[in-house]
């Protein structure tokens, strides 16, 4: 681990251990570490349509930041904007201080962004190992080193602890919702990632399954990644996020600590972009 | 909030695990044969049965046929080494049809594709006119089939048009194409392969070459020892490694099923078939055919070409979004699937000896899809193997060979066929509801 994402992690382990007051700590995390990923300022238009007016984001590393609006709201597209599928029109990006262009997946990739998509892009077909490893199998004479693949495969879901699955080389038709979660967030943890986006996670499951994901999500910001959930389910968003921002009408409305917000605020962010009552803790992000 | 006491006990202790059960490949799970042998039963039983139903019924086929067979010929020697290569025509297009089913994609061009190829190789070795050498009329004819398929292929992707489209109309181009290169040439009738120069022989001996008794046992001996080598190591090393890997016994089973395979293959062979005279050994077209075979067995199972085929028949976008050029993919699958048909083609001359007006590709393109799918390989796209194609071929070979000898017509034969393929493609639909 880096030492500045292993400082990151330690703090938020003391913050979790002792009870320390959050706001503080956050305040100190800010001192240490730039967030990993700074937006700014970013616009996008399709056509007539504005998508994204001059939004700001921060996703720090060791935290969880969940991504909330109503449908139409630019979620999608400000995830596309930044995994690569779209290029902002204005507006810049900062990957670790400096700033960056991703211009497509692989280039979102190299740096270390992954993105787990709602429907989870796995080829039913393929056991666990195969999809994990599609498009960057590993090689030893010409052909595929399956033993090299399976091991590190099974290291990767050991580390987050995916356990319930009978054997890494069951095809994925055969497992449960949740687990093809783990397997697809597995996929992109994989690689080194820093920063990994879940769009809706949670839609499709169950209670026990959605408790086994948010579990994952846990995980990995104990190791120290960067995550981002794209969210309409409030209940998860409250139970695993760290921070909260909140987009209406393509504008960021609210980005703040996920303990200085109750659900009625986001609930009232979402739908109307404003708070109607004063909050005092709530502090405005760029809007 | 929730997360100051995020649980941390294991998750999801309950769910899946049984849904999970059955569809595990046995080895996976199994530590002792017994073990394993369950786990088969299992996975039967929820449709991933894998080649036992073909092999049941190839089983099933030889009994029938050997206890009606006038005189009991169909498993005499002769017998056999004359449904293997009646039956070799079908096993490698059906290999051929393979690399585009995993697709999910058809090609019904092959059967008069593979006929061109025919005719090329055939037109090609005439002394009479181009003379060529029987590895540059071969390749020639490869070339040929393969750069149909490359075409027909990037017509399909290219353009998106479907496939059962593009390779209807190559059905009919191709027909036509292989009329017009038949009627090349000085001949009165069809170029043929008998006329007793060297590199006709040759073309001619694909099929009817035998391989001398003595050669046969000894090469038979090399491949074995090189298969259970492959196994043997193989699985220790993962064993070893603590990988998932089958227990020892089943490695021993696998080793001694091929060893008794290729003792019967040869002892069969080297039996005098000749009504007159001596015909002994094993015939030139099983080593192409295992040949084909095992190229195709690594090309699909050990390579990222092989695995970016099953990815993309399991999910295209999947694939896509892992950076896979899926139109390139496709594209060199049809190519594949037309160089493959070349070589069909060619034996299929070889056993004619020779190529005429009377080709029924139609019918060819069918039997290959029909012994892929009887074989085991899905219509429906991801999965599927080279050695379903040799299976399926030698089922419908058996059935074609068996009614033969009962004398039956060929109304009969084609009722019979269309039946035992509406039955495997029913069995793949039903096994696939199961599965989802």
């Amino acid at each position: 681990m880096p030492p500045q994402r292993a400082a990151a992690s330690t703090i938020y382990v003391r913050r979790r251990m002792e009870g320390v007051a959050q706001a503080q700590v956050s305040e100190d995390l800010k001192a240490v570490t730039e967030p990993l990923l700074k937006v700014r300022g970013v616009d996008k238009h399709f056509g007539p349509v504005q998508a994204l007016y001059q939004v700001d984001l921060d996703l720090p590393s060791g935290q969880v930041t969940a991504l909330c609006g109503d449908n139409g709201a630019g979620k999608s597209v400000l995830t596309k904007c930044i995994s690569g599928v779209y290029q902002p029109d204005h507006g810049e990006v900062f990957w670790e201080g400096e700033q960056v262009h991703i211009r497509n997946a692989r280039d979102a990739a190299r740096l270390g962004i992954e993105t787990v998509y709602q429907d989870l892009a796995l080829a039913d077909n393929l056991d666990i190992v195969q999809n994990m490893f599609l498009g960057r199998e590993k090689l030893r004479r010409g052909l595929l080193d399956e033993d090299d693949m399976e091991r590190a495969a099974a290291k990767t879901l050991a580390g987050l602890r995916v356990t319930t699955v009978r054997s890494i080389r069951q095809p994925v038709a055969s497992l449960s919702g949740g687990q093809r979660q783990s397997v697809a967030v597995a996929k992109a943890v994989m690689w080194n990632s820093k920063l990994v986006i879940m769009d809706e996670p949670t839609a499709a499951l169950g209670v026990n399954q959605t408790r086994m994901v948010l579990d994952l999500v846990r995980r990995l910001r104990d190791h120290g990644l960067a995550v981002m959930v794209i969210s309409h389910n409030l209940n998860d968003v409250f139970e695993v996020a760290d921070r909260i921002a909140v987009l209406y009408l393509g504008r960021m409305v609210i980005q703040g600590e996920a303990s200085n917000l109750d659900r009625q605020d986001v609930v009232e962010y979402m739908t109307t972009g404003k708070l109607s009552r004063t909050s005092p803790k709530e502090k405005r992000g760029a809007g | 909030m929730a997360r100051a006491e995020a649980p941390e006990l294991p998750t999801d202790p309950t769910a899946a695990v049984e849904a999970a059960k059955a569809d595990v490949p046995p080895e996976l799970v199994a530590q002792s044969l017994g073990e394993y042998a369950r786990g088969y039963v299992a996975r039967i039983r929820s449709g991933e049965s894998g080649v036992l139903p073909v092999v049941v019924g190839l089983v099933a086929i030889m009994a029938v046929f050997e206890v009606i067979s006038p005189n009991h010929v169909f498993l005499s020697a002769g017998n056999l080494i004359n449904l293997f290569q009646q039956s070799a025509v079908f096993m490698v297009l059906a290999m051929a049809e393979t690399f585009v089913l995993l697709l999910g994609e058809i090609d019904l061009s092959v059967g008069y594709v593979a006929a061109c190829g025919g005719v090329i190789g055939v037109q090609l070795v005439q002394p009479v006119t181009t003379n060529w050498p029987w590895w540059a009329a071969i390749l020639a004819a490869l070339a040929f089939t393969a750069a149909v398929g490359a075409v027909q292929g990037t017509i399909i992707t290219r353009l998106g048009i479907p496939s059962f489209i593009v390779t209807l109309a190559g059905f009919l181009i191709f027909n036509g194409v292989m009329l017009i290169l038949l009627l090349l040439g000085p001949f009165s009738g069809y170029p043929n392969l008998t006329g007793g120069g060297f590199n006709q022989q040759v073309i001619f001996n694909l099929m009817w070459g035998s391989i001398d008794p003595n050669v046969s046992w000894i090469a038979m001996a090399v491949i074995v020892l090189g298969i259970a080598a492959l196994f043997w190591f193989g699985d220790n090393r993962r064993r070893r490694s603590g990988l998932v890997a089958p227990p020892v016994g089943l490695t021993l089973i696998k080793i001694a099923l091929v060893a008794a395979a290729g003792i019967a293959v040869v002892a069969i062979s080297n039996i005098n078939r000749a009504n007159l005279g001596t015909l002994e050994g094993v015939p030139w077209v099983v080593p192409i055919v295992l040949f084909v075979l095992a190229a195709w067995t690594i090309l699909l199972g050990r390579t990222r070409y092989g695995r970016y085929v099953y990815a993309i028949g399991g999910n295209p976008e999947a694939a896509r979004r892992a950076g896979i050029n899926v139109a390139n993919i496709r594209t060199i699958a049809f190519a594949l699937t037309g160089f493959t048909a070349g070589i069909g083609g060619l034996l299929y001359a070889s056993l004619l000896g020779g190529m005429s007006n009377n080709v029924q590709g139609g019918q060819y393109v069918l039997f290959a899809v029909a012994a892929a799918v009887i074989g085991g390989t899905s219509l429906f796209g991801g999965r599927g193997k080279a050695i379903h194609g040799v299976l399926g071929g030698l089922v419908i070979g058996g059935i074609y060979n068996g009614m033969y000898l009962q004398g039956l017509d060929v109304q009969r034969i084609f009722i019979v066929t269309g039946l035992v393929l509406l039955a495997a493609v029913t069995i793949d639909a039903v096994s696939r509801r199961a599965r989802t």
